[in-house]
């Protein structure tokens, strides 16, 4: 049996098992399942949906389809924008039994840079994540891929808050380390990664894109071992924590991405499966006598052999 | 009634009893041992097969499907006996289809908002459509207790479906698109005759989405309320992924946790 418990950036965690950012929405989960929730909570942490400026309705349908061994998702961060977050929702995610982390996105640095110090200004939140996974609005290119990008974004932010600032990198990049190298040198306190992989699904019969959004994002088990790739590659290159995440979906799996250099995980898809899951994945991985000696590894590296 | 009665917040196991032919449809009849006993007619429930869920065409299902109930019965050796009707129309039906007496179903519910009493002074009238009327069974049953509907109208493609007809023990209006079981035509018609004679009536409806659809709008014509069960493709089904929305008035909702039961007003714009 291991201990679980955690220091994640100065924030005293019971375990490592938090939700990925979009795939469960705490408010709508108690009315669904009732307070009892909230005496079995699933995550140790819990991370919102992103929120943005101004108010979004996302994405016409349909935003989903299904994939071997996993899913894709064009939902368009729909939220109904940080005023009324503020106001509304924040309250109530502050009964949670768990510290909270609100993930943001700005579509400019000047947006993002408000989003940052009125969230960061909350005693509610104790981190903030940056969804980097959005393009730059005058070139197009993508922020969380692009090492230059990014270092802008976090330079632009990083003195709107002293609470800790996790930048969340796109898997569609050429190099996430290096990107990850430059969040953390403009002030990141934590990386986390993977986020959905870019994909196109057609309609069955029409030939024609199924989502309404064109294109989305895949995730699940089909993903898990690029973002085991991924976290390797990154905890080769930066000190700071990393939170891996992408098709866990048992203590196993788990054990895996801490093995490859995260502190933490997350949990996404596989809620939708079960919304418990992250009390198991926890329970099981708390069964693995390897938890200790691993988080004191050495990094797996991902150069080629042969 | 109320209309939501709360959910058990994991998945568990229920126990297979049997799955019935009922000509183009298999109703599966499960024992759910521990969950709640009064979900609401218009809730649902996520299902996936417990053992060898995954290996079917293209390694699919992978996520569980959206089934409201069409019957629950108190189980003397504790729990609930539940009804799900469906048809195979993908992997995930399909192997839903296949299980047999003793599987394990995993379950995830009772979800959503169901049907809330008709207006006052109205009776209930229900009008349903192809695998639509699996949460209109669940309703008449609990109405036969209190409230008698004013009418039950079924639609369907054709007999293979209409087979469905037999769960309502004779008190339903049939209808086919091709009158190979009762008269020929849409549920529409019979409803416009129906409201002719006595438009006191909240209409009950739920069915593929073009005759809700039509539904929606010959009773706003006619300045009926009425209460709609939509279907979306849902990965999760308790709001978690807001893949599962519709548009409303209000913008778009999640049709797992704002619905699936919405009123006609709600739903006045294209669905």
């Amino acid at each position: 049996m291991s201990d679980l418990a955690i220091d994640f950036c100065g924030i005293a965690l019971k375990g490592p098992v938090l939700n990925a950012s979009g795939t469960f929405d705490a408010i709508a989960a108690r009315r669904a399942f009732g307070d009892v929730l909230l005496e079995r909570f699933p995550f140790d942490a819990f991370v919102t949906k992103t929120v943005t400026l101004a108010p979004r309705q996302g994405n016409p349908p349909p935003r989903l389809w299904e994939t071997p061994g996993g899913m894709v998702n064009s939902i368009g961060l729909p939220n109904k924008g940080l005023d009324a977050f503020l106001e509304q929702d924040l309250p109530q995610l502050a009964e949670l039994p768990v510290p909270l982390a609100v993930s943001v996105m700005g579509f400019d640095h000047g947006e993002l840079a408000r989003l940052v110090e009125a969230v960061g200004a909350r005693d509610e939140v104790a981190l903030l994540e940056l969804n980097v996974s959005c393009p730059n609005v005058e070139t197009g290119i993508l922020v969380g891929a692009d090492p230059g990008e990014t270092d802008a974004a976090v330079r632009a932010v990083r003195n709107r808050t002293a609470k800790p600032l996790i930048v969340k990198l796109s898997p569609n990049s050429v190099d996430p380390a290096a990107v990850a190298v430059a969040a953390a040198g403009a002030g990141a306190d934590a990386i986390s990664l993977i986020n959905t992989l870019k994909g196109m699904p057609l309609h069955p019969r029409t030939r024609e894109p199924w989502l309404g959004g064109n294109t989305g994002g895949l995730s699940g088990p089909a993903v898990r071992v690029v973002a085991l790739e991924q976290v390797a590659a990154v905890s080769e290159a930066v000190d700071v924590p990393i939170v891996g995440m992408g098709g866990i979906t048992s203590g196993s799996d788990a054990l895996d991405f801490l093995k490859a250099g995260a502190s933490a995980v997350a949990v996404g898809t596989e809620s939708f499966r079960d919304p418990s899951v992250g009390r198991r994945i926890r329970a099981e991985l708390s069964a693995f006598d390897e938890v200790q000696t691993v988080r004191k590894h050495q990094p797996i590296s991902t150069s080629t052999r042969g | 009634m109320t209309d939501r009665t709360q959910c058990p917040p994991e998945r568990r196991v229920a126990e297979v009893k049997g799955v019935r032919r009922l000509g183009a449809y298999d109703l599966i009849t499960a024992r759910d041992p521990v969950g709640p006993e009064n979900p609401q007619p218009g809730q649902f429930y996520m299902l996936a097969a417990g053992d060898w869920w995954g290996g079917g065409a293209g390694e699919r299902p992978f996520l569980p499907r959206a089934f409201s109930h069409a019957a629950v019965r108190r189980h003397l050796g504790g729990g609930v006996e539940l009804d799900f009707l469906l048809e195979d129309v993908g992997p995930g039906t399909r192997r839903l289809g296949q299980l047999t007496e003793g599987e394990p179903l995993m379950l995830l519910g009772p979800l959503g908002s169901g049907f809330h009493p008709a207006a006052e002074d109205t009776r209930p009238l229900l009008v349903g459509g192809g695998i639509g009327v699996a949460p209109l069974l669940c309703l008449y049953a609990e109405l036969l207790a209190t409230r008698a509907p004013a009418g039950v109208i079924l639609g369907f493609r054709g007999a293979a479906h209409a087979a469905a007809t037999e769960l309502f023990g004779g008190a339903a209006h049939v209808v086919t698109e091709d009158g190979s079981a009762g008269d020929r035509g849409l549920v529409t018609e019979p409803l416009a005759a129906q409201l002719d004679r006595d438009p006191a009536v909240t209409v009950y409806s739920c069915g593929p989405p073009a005759m809700l659809d039509a539904v929606r709008a010959l009773c706003a014509e006619r300045g009926v309320e009425c209460q709609l069960a939509l279907e979306s493709g849902m990965a999760c089904g308790y709001g978690a992924c807001f893949g599962c929305v519709v548009p409303t008035a209000s913008g778009y909702q999640r049709v797992c946790v704002d619905g699936p039961v919405f009123t006609g007003a709600e739903l006045a714009v294209a669905l």
